[in-house]
């Protein structure tokens, strides 16, 4: 085992927290190099939150800005939230990353690149003028120029790669270098290395190599004379993993189907940054699980629709585009009222918009976007492990009340991991699911007296044949009727069943003072930056709640009464106050909202800053 | 629901709401009549269908069926085909719903080759939305759409489809009975997509559009009855046929040295021959009615089914191992 240890001539610094980030060429690796040192924190006992941000394009001119790949990840002997708002360490392959990734890293931050990256022409294509690391405008961090092509190539010289081949291992050098810096057990990178090269051992011999000539260099440079500890955090005990959004969504719907004892069909056509919860099923065949490549989106969601018709778990994920799409179908659904999960993984928009950066502009068009009156349940998780609870949420409301439900993730959940207390199969929610089949007193459009779902038949049934369809409908027959009092009671009876799944809820989690000055309402993937600026902002004095949705349709039955209890509601959102809207209407608070729409997410200082002016307009009125 | 089924099993208790005088109700009657003979139960049957006045079909037959949204029936087809592979599916669906807002799903479901039958009605118009012209309506149409004629050059149903790749081709019509129970028939029987056109009358707002195909005096002269293994020959005496002058077909008058066997033959299994049946059309050519084209291919959700079998080889998927995934750690 190769320890990334210091040697005893070298100081050790203890910290609480630190961020990395590892920018590069998209062809560079760093999002592999994230996802391992991540897997080494998460192994050193760390809680850990990872952001992965790259570019849309797959190979974009090397060397450019709009090429640059980049992977943040804070570890902490804390619980932490955020990816972290400034960067402590910053690793640049190049000058186009170092360009792009500059201005986060904190003063005094250490700043470690490919000294020899740093040609002419890569610097005019990052648009530099002048050598940053020779002008001087780097003097505010600690610059660390290391010759990484140059001792990578060395240490692999004998191994008879191409010089192209060799220079593909600087990543891990750099992950290496990383590792020594912040003491991290690197025996779980090698054993990635292994596996993943299994059918190529000149890559396992190449890339173990660079990592270990990475440490190596650590240790023996002279340019490095600090490395950092950051201790286990306090975590509760169990087994634990890192997931992400996308994986840990695809596994509650298998999990979901198992505890249903129900095949999983996904519907689904490929779309950023949804695609991987298609991949991640597609690999899942031994459950059983069928999934679909459609020709678009909308033969996506119908095709889920169908295999819902036939007694399936009918699944459709989609971003943003595909949402717009499969409305028509959501539709559908909700008139035919069979169970179904859309998953949209929000990204970016309008239209294309910025596909892999993460926004959540689509709550409006979740809620409200199909013609008609047409509610659904609308779920959304607050970290990438939650996907997993959400999502598995979704399929038992969906087939407890005969109901399509959306799932709002993002780009941010979807691809940011974090530690996952792994659940037991035992600890599962049951899913009792009941197809009908008594043909005694049977109609399609029966109402369950609790949940008012409507009888699910598989087709196959002998006796119960039936047709279901678009038209208006009567109660309980459902044959088709243009009555005027049939379609307004049906109407009625589908709104009531949706508003009905509230009851499930558990109630709001205020954290904070249950009254008080102000109160921040979040939904999604704001949750992480929220909690840690009210939790800041209560050590601080200030008398701040933070309450965070998980479900947007139906709300929850106490969030009026809950709101009402403060002078303020900030309700930032990664759009320009979409909740806001929803909440002041419902509940007629004067709600604030706090809007950005950067493709990323929020920073914790952002919303500290913001909940203090409010707070200080407070103190001026109260002062005038 | 299985043997010593009958006609009625099949009708439902809902008011029929065509047209008095449309050609479904035809096409109806004869599904109601073969589907009691196929030897499938009833609750095995779901018919599916998109918008229009063809898509009101499943309403009116007793057995599983969804009504659905335009163009969408083969989408909804291929998840509950793929999902329940024992069930006998049928796609109906009209000229506008086929062709033009769910063309994309019609060509994809021919190229993967499920195991549905498709029976498309084809009036040539739209009529739900009372007359406008439709993707197969003839060039330079009057409808209230296009009053000067329409301008775009229509689809041939049959040809779009081999073109997709389908395997079993065929076109029947609205009021030849006997025609029409044989395609059923043949296309239940068919083990993939099977797609049977059925030129259909809507005597409102396309009243005639194919009465020179049912006419008594002049039908015989006007349609190409195709028969595997027969030669093409037409006419109320037989007394004309089809030749091909390399691929290239054209009428011949039989007699004066002329005779059936300078006609080609038909062969359901021959790609270039059913090409050139699908583009033969009036003026020039008589109408093929029949089975254009049929052959075996694999189908999709055996497929699907044959992978989820060899990944089960090794025994089912361990859901507590799932939610461990790859690399886990202990906190104690």
């Amino acid at each position: 085992m190769l320890e990334g240890g210091a040697s005893s001539a070298k100081r050790i610094e203890r910290r609480e927290s630190m961020v990395v980030r590892l920018a590069g060429d998209s062809g560079d690796g760093m999002q592999v190099t994230g996802t391992q040192l991540t897997g080494e924190s998460a192994r050193a006992g760390n809680d850990l939150v990872t952001l992965p941000d790259f570019p849309a394009e797959i190979r974009a001119p090397a060397g450019t800005p709009a090429g640059v790949s980049a992977f943040q990840l804070q570890f902490s002997a804390r619980a932490v939230l955020t990816p972290g708002d400034e960067v402590d360490v910053l690793v640049a392959m190049n000058p186009a990353a170092l360009r792009s990734n500059i201005d986060d890293l904190r003063p005094g931050g250490i700043l470690i690149v490919d000294r020899e990256a740093f040609t002419e022409a890569n610097l005019r294509k990052a648009g530099y003028e002048r050598n940053p690391l020779e002008d001087g405008t780097l003097a505010r961090c600690q610059v660390f120029p290391v010759e990484v092509t140059r001792l990578t190539t060395a240490a692999l010289k004998d191994l008879g790669l191409s010089a192209r081949e060799a220079t593909r291992c600087r990543n891990f050098f750099c992950l290496g270098l990383v590792s020594w810096l912040f003491h991290r057990p690197v025996e779980i990178t090698e054993e990635w290395v292994r596996s993943r090269y299994a059918k190529q051992p000149q890559f396992v011999e190449a890339n173990l190599r660079a990592l270990r000539a990475g440490l190596a260099y650590g240790e023996n440079t002279e340019l490095l004379a600090v490395s950092y500890e950051v201790p286990p955090a306090t975590i509760a005990p169990g087994t634990y993993r890192t997931v992400n959004g996308n994986t840990a969504a695809a596994i509650a719907l298998v999990a979901a189907a198992e505890m249903a004892d129900l095949p999983l069909f996904l519907g689904s056509y490929p779309i950023t940054p949804a695609s991987d919860i298609l991949h991640e099923l597609s690999a899942l065949k031994r459950f059983g699980v069928v999934t679909f490549q459609a020709e678009d989106e909308i033969a996506g969601i119908g095709s889920a629709l169908g295999a819902a018709f036939g007694g399936a778990i009918g699944v459709t994920t989609t971003s943003g585009p595909g949402l717009d799409l499969k409305a028509e179908t959501m539709g559908l659904a909700i008139a035919i009222e069979l169970p179904l999960v859309l998953i949209d993984i929000q990204r970016s928009g309008p239209s294309t918009g910025m596909p892999t950066k993460t926004e959540q502009a689509d709550l409006l068009l979740a809620l409200y976007g199909r013609h008609g009156e047409a509610p659904v349940p609308v779920l959304a998780p607050a970290t990438p492990a939650e996907c997993f609870s959400v999502v598995y949420d979704a399929v038992r409301f969906a087939v407890s009340y005969m109901t399509p439900v959306i799932v709002l993730s993002d780009g941010y959940l979807a691809n940011g991991s974090e530690p996952w207390l792994v659940p037991s199969p035992e600890q599962l929610a049951p899913i009792p699911v009941t197809f009908r089949t008594d043909p005694q007193g049977f109609f399609p459009y029966l109402r369950d007296p609790g949940t008012l779902a409507r009888p699910w038949v598989r087709p196959g049934t002998p006796g119960l044949e039936h047709r279901v369809g678009g038209l208006a409908k009567a109660p309980g027959t459902g044959n088709v009727s243009y009555a005027p009092q049939d379609n307004e009671q049906m109407v009625r009876l589908r709104a009531d069943k949706v508003a009905g799944i509230a009851r499930e809820y558990p109630p709001l989690e205020v954290f904070g003072p249950a009254e008080g000055d102000l109160v921040v309402l979040g939904w999604g993937s704001t949750f992480g930056a929220i909690r840690q600026a009210v939790a800041e902002l209560q050590a601080a004095g200030r008398g701040v709640a933070h309450v965070h949705l998980r479900h947007l349709n139906p709300l929850p039955c106490d969030l009026g009464a809950v709101l009402s209890r403060y002078r303020h509601v900030l309700v930032p959102e990664l759009n320009l106050g979409q909740l806001v809207r929803v909440v002041r209407a419902e509940y007629l608070v004067p709600a604030v909202g706090f809007a950005k729409v950067q493709g990323r997410p929020f920073k914790v200082g952002e919303i500290i800053t913001r909940c203090e002016r409010l707070l200080a307009g407070e103190r001026e009125e109260a002062a005038a | 629901m299985s043997a010593g089924a009958s006609r009625k099993d099949f009708v439902t208790d809902q008011e029929v709401r065509w047209c008095p005088g449309c050609g479904d109700y035809a096409i109806l009657a004869q599904v109601q009549k073969v589907l009691p003979e196929l030897g499938v139960p009833r609750e095995n049957f779901v018919f599916v269908s998109g918008i229009g006045c063809s898509s009101r079909f499943p309403y009116y037959v007793n057995t599983y069926g969804v009504h659905g949204i335009h163009g969408r029936a083969p989408a909804i087809a291929t998840g509950l085909k793929v999902s329940r592979p024992e069930l006998s599916v049928w796609i109906v669906t009209g000229d506008g719903d086929a062709l033009s807002i769910g063309g994309n799903h019609v060509i994809h479901l021919a190229r993967r080759n499920l195991d549905v039958n498709v029976l498309l009605f084809n009036n040539r118009i739209y009529g739900l939305t009372k007359g406008q012209y439709s993707p197969t309506s003839e060039m330079g149409k009057q409808t209230k759409s296009t009053p000067m004629g329409s301008l775009d050059r229509p689809f041939d149903p049959l040809a779009l489809m081999l073109g997709a790749g389908a395997t079993f081709v065929a076109r029947g019509i609205d009021v030849e009975a006997k025609l029409l129970q044989g395609l059923l028939r043949r296309a239940h029987a068919h083990r993939g997509t099977a797609f049977v056109e059925i030129l259909q009358n809507c005597n409102v707002f396309n009243d005639g559009a194919f009465d020179a195909l049912t006419d008594k005096a002049s039908k015989s002269e006007h349609v190409l009855l195709l028969e595997h293994g027969a030669p093409l020959v037409f006419g109320a005496k037989r007394d004309r046929g089809i030749r091909l002058r390399g691929r290239t077909p054209e009428v011949i008058e039989l007699g004066d040295g002329l005779g059936e066997a300078d006609c080609a033959v038909h062969d359901e299994t021959d790609s270039t021959l059913a090409w050139v049946l699908a583009h033969m059309a009036p003026p020039e050519f008589p109408t093929p009615l029949g089975v254009l084209y049929a052959v075996d291919r694999p189908r999709y959700e055996e497929g699907v089914a044959a992978q989820i079998a060899q990944a089960q080889a090794k025994g089912p998927g361990d859901l507590a191992a799932l939610l461990r995934g790859g690399d886990t750690w202990v906190v104690s």
